[in-house]
């Protein structure tokens, strides 16, 4: 049974039927998926809930499919983690980590989105998909694409990261690198997307791929016995994790999942060079003014980011705030993070534990409140971002004398 | 001067359902002011009521974002592309 009366304009209010749309005709604003919350409040309780399978796919009355789900069936449900020792370091005293970088099967958030957007393709009809990817994205839609029997096309700015590019390669779509960083690449795709009867998942699939997002906020509220932190640190690139998850709570506390209301205060994470979010929300601004990104958080190098206006409104509205961290800051933070949870993050991880850290040291973020770091991306994808700053190993010949002399420092 | 202007899928039945049309223009807003005489309806679709573009509308000249350069007054000249795009998400 479907829950999904149809698509709404963000902007100006227009309504649309269930199709693979993204832009309002009218005024060119974003579409989002409507529900019907009076018909989805009758039957799903926190017991229903409790009683599914650890995927995303528990809260799939809240996912914009009609039938059953058919792709990606074990993505989604990932820790959070109690992080004690990062806790101690930063001087905080309840923080979690909610740790995307072991999501099924491509160790990202985007597995969840790429799910729901390969299950709606199937419905709609579509035998190709495509995506643009900063990498995450196109692994997500080449290993599920591969697993579910789509065609796949995945578009990525040609300096990307090898771990990004064979994490797509393996899985054999056609992964064409443009001469062009991020925004560029979008820019291409969505030129080809109107002449080619694909479901980019990323633009003609958008409302529907976007909401897989809120999984992530869905599953932070549940893991916390149903209710919100108090602060959540998220990292920005086109800002629509910011919004899902906002959407997410407001979602749970609408339909009585949780007892009160969402209090959280929502910041955004970027990488200084690539930071169009925070600064206008540093400005007080509500236009985003592009940029041209330079930052080794490749995830995270998009100047124009689509939603960057809604999620600037998500950080105001919830009295968050936002912060930039430099190359250097945000290699400590991956390396802080490893080094007191035994988690290795992508760069993007590095922006969000190295951004948390300096809203905590002045003091936006209040020591003795609850905290959650979104940790999207795994370390593994990005190793040449740290692989200089991490030292070497100890070389030693096959004897005890070797060990004791150099690794033990005897003799 | 004739500048080539590459119409989105949702702007197509404004302009004859072509995908592609040539206009003049000395800059991005004397073009999108022509485009209305020729076309009547299609500027609301792209501007506001002060002739800013609407928030998710990007435009861009020879494939650079007009907001790297003068935006609205980005002086136009013969042979110039410009490509109409609605914003789209991240990966």
């Amino acid at each position: 049974m479907s829950y999904v009366l149809g698509l709404k304009c963000r902007e100006c209010g227009k309504e649309y039927e269930k199709e693979p749309i993204y832009v309002c005709e009218f005024c060119f604003g974003p579409l989002e998926v409507v529900y019907d919350y009076q018909a989805i409040g009758k039957t799903l309780t926190r017991q229903l809930i409790s009683s599914r399978e650890h995927s995303l796919w528990r809260y799939r009355e809240l996912l914009p499919i009609d039938g059953e789900p058919a792709v990606g069936l074990y993505s989604g449900y990932t820790p959070l983690v109690r992080a004690h020792r990062l806790a101690d370091e930063l001087g905080v005293s309840r923080l979690y980590i909610k740790d995307d970088s072991v999501c099924h099967p491509t160790f990202s958030f985007k597995d969840r989105v790429v799910a729901v957007a390969l299950s709606k393709a199937r419905e709609f009809g579509f035998d190709t998909v495509a995506c643009a990817s900063t990498g995450n994205l196109g692994n997500a839609v080449s290993a599920h694409a591969a697993q579910s029997q789509f065609n796949g096309y995945i578009f990525i700015p040609a300096d990307l990261e090898l771990g990004k590019v064979v994490g797509s390669l393996i899985y054999a779509p056609h992964l064409v690198a443009v001469e062009g960083n991020y925004d560029e690449v979008n820019r291409l795709c969505s030129e080809i997307a109107q002449g080619y009867e694909w479901a980019f998942v990323n633009i003609n699939l958008r409302p529907f791929y976007a909401e897989g997002s809120k999984t992530y906020g869905f599953e932070i509220a549940e893991q916390l016995g149903w209710t919100y932190p108090d602060h959540i640190v998220v990292p920005a690139a086109s800002g629509s994790l910011i919004t899902k998850i906002w959407k997410g709570f407001d979602e749970l506390y609408k339909l009585g999942l949780t007892d009160n209301p969402p209090q959280t205060s929502v910041y955004a994470a970027q990488g200084k060079g690539c930071a169009p979010i925070v600064t206008a929300i540093k400005q007080n601004q509500d236009a985003i003014r592009p940029v041209r990104p330079v930052t080794i958080a490749k995830s995270l190098a998009i100047g124009n980011p689509a939603d960057g206006y809604y999620s600037l409104q998500v950080v105001k509205e919830s009295g968050g705030y936002g912060e930039e961290v430099t190359n250097e800051e945000i290699i400590e933070g991956i390396k802080l993070l490893a080094q007191t949870e035994g988690i290795f993050t992508e760069t993007a991880g590095g922006v969000t534990v190295a951004v948390t850290r300096k809203l905590i040291e002045q003091g936006r973020i209040p020591r003795n409140e609850s905290i959650v770091i979104c940790i999207t991306g795994n370390g593994l994808k990005t190793m040449d971002a740290v692989a200089a700053n991490i030292g070497k190993p100890i070389e030693i010949e096959p004897n005890l004398a070797s060990f004791e002399k150099h690794v033990m420092g005897e003799g | 001067m004739p500048v080539k202007v590459r119409i989105p899928t949702p702007l197509q039945k404004l302009v004859d359902k072509q995908a592609e049309v040539s206009l003049e223009g000395e800059n991005i807003i004397g073009l999108i002011n022509n485009m209305e005489t020729r076309y009547p309806g299609i500027k609301e679709r792209i501007c506001d009521e002060h002739d800013k573009l609407r928030r998710f509308v990007n435009v861009y000249l020879n494939g650079e974002d007009i907001r790297f350069m003068d935006a609205e007054q980005t002086k136009l000249k013969s042979g110039d592309e410009i490509s109409i795009i609605p914003a789209i998400a991240g990966g």
